[in-house]
C-alpha cells in the first residue's frame, strides 16, 4: 500500500519535473513579452531596454512602484510605472501608467483585474478616434491640473456607466502613480 | 462493450453537464465566451483522457485502500501539466480561465470517471471513455458558451456582429443558470424520443 503510494508519487514528481523544466523558459519569455508589449503601449517609441534600466522608487505609502524608463537615443521618452489599486469592484487591479518626461499621461494599460465583465471590464479596452474608451479621456492630461476624480466626486472624469467603483480604481491607481512620478528621484 | 456507443454516451445520453450535471462550477464560471468554453472543455478532455489510461493501466497495481488518493495524484499530475503547457504556450487563454484550471483537479467529472470506469475497465475501454465524455464536455461549454456570447456581448468568437452591449445578464453567472437550465431541458427532450 505505502510502496505503490510511493511508486506513484514518484513517478508524478518525475513527470512533472520535466514538464516544469522544459516550460519554465517559455513561461518566462511570454511574462517579459506581456510586460513589454504594456510598455510599449504606454509610452512613446523608444529604443532603449526599459526592463533592464527597471528601478524602484517609493510610493510614500510603505510600499514602492517599478519604473520602466523609455529613452530615444540619449533623451528619455517617457516613464512606464507599474502601479495598482485595490479598490476596485473585486479588489485588486494592477497597470502600467505611462508619463511623458512634463508629467502629463501619454497611456495606460490594465495588466490585471477582476472586475464585472461587461461592466468593470470596459476599463480595459482601446478606443478609437471615433470611439474613445474610458481611459482615452486621460491621454495628454497632466494629473497636476486635472483632478483624477470622477464627476460624482467633483472631478471631471466621465465614470463608466454603472462602473462608479472601477472608474474611481483607475483614478485612484493613476493617482498613485503619479503621486510616486512628482515625488521625484527619477533617473 | 461496443466502443461506439461507449464513445457517443458522452455526448447525450451521459453528457457530463447537461445529464449527469457534474462539473458545473467551471462549467458556468468560464464560459462567458465560446472561445473560453472551448478552451476549457479541451483542457480538461486532456487531463480526462490522461488519468483515465493511467488509472486504467495502474488499477491492479493499486490496493483499494489508497486508491482515491492515488487517483487524486495521478489527475493533479495530469492538471499540473495543463497548467504549465498553457502558461507557457497560450499565455492569453491563461489569463482568462486562470484559477479555473488547477481547479480541475477537484472536478467532479474526472474524478468521477476514474472512479466510475476506469478502475474497472480495460485501457482501450477507458481511453474511448474519456475521449467521449471530455469532448461531450467541451461541447456543452463550448454551446453554453456561444449562446451566453451572442446573447450577452453580441459577438461569436470575438467577432462582433451587432453595435453595442447585448443582454449583460447572459456574460453573468444567472445568465449562464439560465442558459444552462433551457439547455438540460432541450437535452431531456432529445434523450425521451
Amino acid at each position: 500500500m505505502v510502496l505503490s503510494l510511493t511508486l506513484i508519487s514518484l513517478g508524478a514528481a518525475a513527470a512533472l519535473g520535466y514538464v516544469y523544466e522544459f516550460t519554465k523558459g517559455p513561461i518566462e519569455i511570454s511574462l517579459l513579452n506581456k510586460k513589454l508589449d504594456a510598455i510599449k503601449q504606454v509610452v512613446p517609441g523608444f529604443d532603449n531596454d526599459p526592463n533592464a534600466e527597471m528601478f524602484l522608487l517609493p510610493t510614500g505609502e510603505g510600499d514602492s512602484l517599478e519604473v520602466y524608463p523609455a529613452r530615444k537615443g540619449d533623451e528619455v521618452v517617457g516613464y512606464a510605472l507599474r502601479s495598482y489599486t485595490e479598490k476596485g469592484f473585486s479588489g485588486h487591479i494592477g497597470m502600467m501608467v505611462g508619463f511623458t518626461p512634463d508629467g502629463a499621461i501619454y497611456n495606460i494599460n490594465i495588466l490585471e483585474h477582476k472586475e464585472t465583465p461587461g461592466l468593470g471590464t470596459k476599463l480595459v479596452p482601446e478606443g478609437t478616434p471615433e470611439n474613445p474608451a474610458f481611459k482615452d479621456q486621460f491621454r495628454g492630461k497632466n494629473p497636476a491640473e486635472f483632478p483624477l476624480k470622477v464627476k460624482k466626486d467633483g472631478g471631471p472624469v466621465d465614470a463608466i456607466t454603472a462602473a462608479t467603483i472601477s472608474s474611481r480604481a483607475f483614478c485612484d491607481g493613476v493617482q498613485r502613480a503619479y503621486n510616486t512620478f512628482e515625488k521625484g528621484g527619477l533617473k | 462493450m461496443n466502443q461506439m456507443k461507449n464513445f457517443s454516451k458522452g455526448f447525450l445520453k451521459e453528457n457530463p453537464i447537461l445529464v449527469l450535471v457534474l462539473g458545473t462550477c467551471p462549467a458556468l464560471a468560464t464560459t462567458s465566451s465560446a472561445l473560453n468554453g472551448l478552451g476549457m472543455g479541451l483542457a480538461t478532455t486532456f487531463v480526462l483522457l490522461g488519468s483515465n489510461v493511467f488509472i486504467a493501466l495502474l488499477k491492479n497495481a493499486i490496493p483499494d485502500k489508497v486508491r482515491i488518493p492515488a487517483f487524486i495524484i495521478v489527475i493533479a499530475t495530469f492538471v499540473t501539466i495543463v497548467d504549465l503547457v498553457m502558461q507557457a504556450y497560450v499565455p492569453s487563454l491563461y489569463a482568462t480561465l486562470g484559477i479555473f484550471i488547477p481547479l480541475i483537479v477537484v472536478n467532479c467529472i474526472v474524478l468521477g470517471r476514474a472512479e466510475a470506469f476506469a478502475s474497472k475497465n480495460s485501457v482501450w475501454s477507458s481511453f474511448v471513455d474519456g475521449a467521449g465524455m471530455g469532448l461531450g464536455f467541451t461541447l456543452a461549454l463550448g454551446v453554453l458558451g456561444a449562446v451566453r456570447e451572442i446573447l450577452g456581448s453580441g459577438s461569436i468568437m470575438g467577432y462582433k456582429f451587432i453595435d453595442g452591449d447585448g443582454i449583460l445578464v447572459f456574460v453573468l453567472a444567472p445568465g449562464a443558470f439560465i442558459a444552462l437550465g433551457y439547455m438540460i431541458a432541450i437535452t431531456y427532450r432529445i434523450n425521451k424520443t
